[in-house]
């Protein structure tokens, strides 16, 4: 099945490594939850989705700053799943070393690696590493350029101003069978959405809050930038948070404490309001960003979007700190054995309509 | 401190900044009717495409070009770029600081370090010649184009206004109405403190009532 681009419509999950909690709400350890992932990654498989994503973090709520080597624990076990990240913090990282380790990934998954670059919308790994939050928008821009001069493949030779320069230097390990796929996860600025175009990697649009339909433009404008640029149509994915239970009532029972905790606490961080009940309801509905509910309920609002946004990946991103092992791997199976096939056929029956 | 340079009314509004919030900025100043230009830190070449798909009708120009020719200018640009800004190319200028300042998670701006001053008056020193009023920096750029009402909806939601020039923050008022907001004058720039990071409004979308409700319950503690 492909979407009105040609591109194969691709449904995914995402996790953060958030923090899980047992049945009586007692946190796990950071080792329990990295292993729980695991298992979640190969679950994913044997319930037939598509991309496991693994989004680098670097506190207690997501435990999660190597999250390539978790990736490449679930490669092992796996047959068919890509994995890749949700995102690389590319601007607090070394661009030749996420090169190396993505293609030492694709190596393991024969093929099977894809890299989402983000400038990080979560801020913890720059104090960590040293880099000024001031030379957030710098660092990406030179990362990128640098990142898409490697996946080239051949000697780089390379100049910047915020890290040393490569000369005819060589960088292993070779790909296999040509560039793997990278993508650049874009929140609200068209500017990102041109270099996403400029480069040549896929779009992924990060719809965390307000109404995704808002993105619309962002489609036209990545496939009227690639145009401009001489390149052929790239995909364009959408990652958004949801959870998934047998029943809406459920789904938002299991959530919303989890939620308005960690969104209290960024609030404090980034000096927003505290979000009430009233605006999670608005998030949950139809012109919200959370995909929470039924199977179908999420298909339903999956489907619609993806539709009004023209792409052809969704990726949900599931779980919220405190949440139990339990809840997250009955979310992924009803993502795998309901949702992911009825999406598919919500989007046969527009196609044929068409 | 700074001159009489309040226009008798808005006809042209120049937006500084093409990054998350400018351009909805500049598509809510066209939807009200108003002329548009929008400027980067490069070219307008390099914003064509980018106004043509997601703000068509908003004109892409120098930066200097756009504000010269303009009644108002639209401050979106990220705050640590600000220092960089040349005073001039606002002088005689009514201008709305909508850019805020959070370095937990923006990093330090030294400017901007001073406790003692909101980030809005930081900024009029800054640019003496212009006249400076703080609004549109409150709700998040996400939420700025759903959240419009028309006026005298019982849902209507607010935007704080703030400003040292009465005749200004009044104008300014006003555009904010025509943008589908209901303005809400705070005294001077330094009572746009209400409106900065961590304060009580910020990142939130409220009617008139919970917006003054918010404030004075913020005062009631202080």
């Amino acid at each position: 099945m492909t979407n009105s681009t040609g591109f194969p419509i691709v449904l995914g999950l995402d996790t953060f490594g958030d923090h899980e909690h047992d049945a009586g709400d007692r946190p796990l350890s950071h080792a329990q939850t990295i292993r729980n992932v695991v298992e979640e990654g190969v679950l994913a498989e044997q319930v037939g989705v598509d991309f496991f994503g693994i989004g680098e973090h670097h506190t207690d709520d997501f435990p999660m700053p190597a999250a390539d080597v978790v990736l490449a624990a679930i490669a092992a076990r796996t047959k068919r799943i890509h994995v890749g990240s949700a995102v690389t913090v590319l601007s607090s990282d070394d661009p030749v070393r996420v090169f190396q380790r993505f293609s030492t990934l694709n190596a393991i998954s024969n093929g099977r690696a894809e890299v989402v670059l983000g400038r990080g919308s979560s801020i913890d790994s720059f104090p960590l590493f040293g880099y000024d939050l001031a030379n957030y928008e710098d660092l990406f821009e030179e990362k990128v350029n640098l990142f898409a001069e490697l996946l080239k493949g051949g000697p780089v030779t390379w100049q910047g101003h915020l890290r040393p320069s490569l000369n005819n230097q060589d960088v292993v390990p070779y790909t296999e069978f040509g560039p793997f796929p990278a993508w650049i996860g874009v929140g609200g600025s068209p500017q990102s959405v041109v270099r996403a175009a400029h480069y040549g990697f896929s779009l992924m649009l990060a719809i965390i809050g307000g109404s995704p339909a808002r993105f619309r433009p962002f489609s036209r404008l990545f496939l009227q930038a690639l145009e401009k640029f001489g390149r052929e149509p790239l995909p364009i994915g959408v990652h958004s948070p949801g959870h998934i239970a047998e029943t809406d009532e459920k789904a938002l029972e299991e959530f919303w404490p989890r939620w308005l905790h960690i969104i209290t606490k960024m609030s404090r961080v980034r000096g927003f309001a505290i979000p009430t009940m009233e605006s999670f309801r608005f998030e949950v509905g139809p012109q919200g960003a959370l995909f929470i509910g039924s199977p179908e309920t999420v298909a339903q609002k999956i489907a619609a979007n993806l539709k009004t946004l023209g792409a052809n990946r969704f990726d949900l991103k599931f779980g919220m700190p405190g949440l139990s092992p339990d809840s997250l791997m009955r979310n992924i199976e009803l993502y795998g054995t309901k949702v992911i096939p009825r999406v598919r056929e919500l989007l046969s029956i527009t196609a044929a309509l068409k | 401190m700074s001159g009489s340079v309040v226009p008798s009314s808005v006809q042209r509004i120049a937006v500084l900044g093409a990054g998350h919030v400018g351009p909805v900025i500049a598509r809510l100043a066209l939807d009200a009717g108003f002329e548009v230009a929008i400027a980067a830190s490069g070219s307008p070449q390099d914003l064509e495409l980018i106004t043509q798909v997601v703000m068509p009708g908003v004109k892409a120009q120098w930066a200097a070009d756009a504000a010269a020719a303009a009644d108002m200018v639209v401050l979106s640009i990220p705050l640590h770029r600000f220092p960089a800004l040349d005073p001039g190319l606002l002088a005689g200028k009514l201008v709305v600081d909508a850019m805020n300042y959070w370095a937990p998670a923006d990093g330090v701006v030294p400017m901007f370090q001073d406790q003692e001053l909101s980030s809005s008056e930081i900024v009029q020193r800054r640019i003496p010649l212009s006249t400076v009023v703080k609004s549109l920096n409150q709700i998040a750029y996400q939420d700025l184009e759903d959240g419009r009402r028309p006026a005298a909806s019982a849902d209507r939601h607010a935007i704080g206004v703030a400003g040292d020039d009465p005749g200004a923050a009044k104008l300014v008022g006003e555009i904010i109405d025509r943008f589908g907001y209901d303005p809400i004058l705070l005294g001077s720039l330094s009572a746009g403190r209400v409106l900065q990071p961590g304060g009580p409004v910020f990142g939130a979308v409220l009617t008139r009532s919970e917006f003054e409700r918010a404030i004075h319950a913020t005062a009631g503690q202080a």
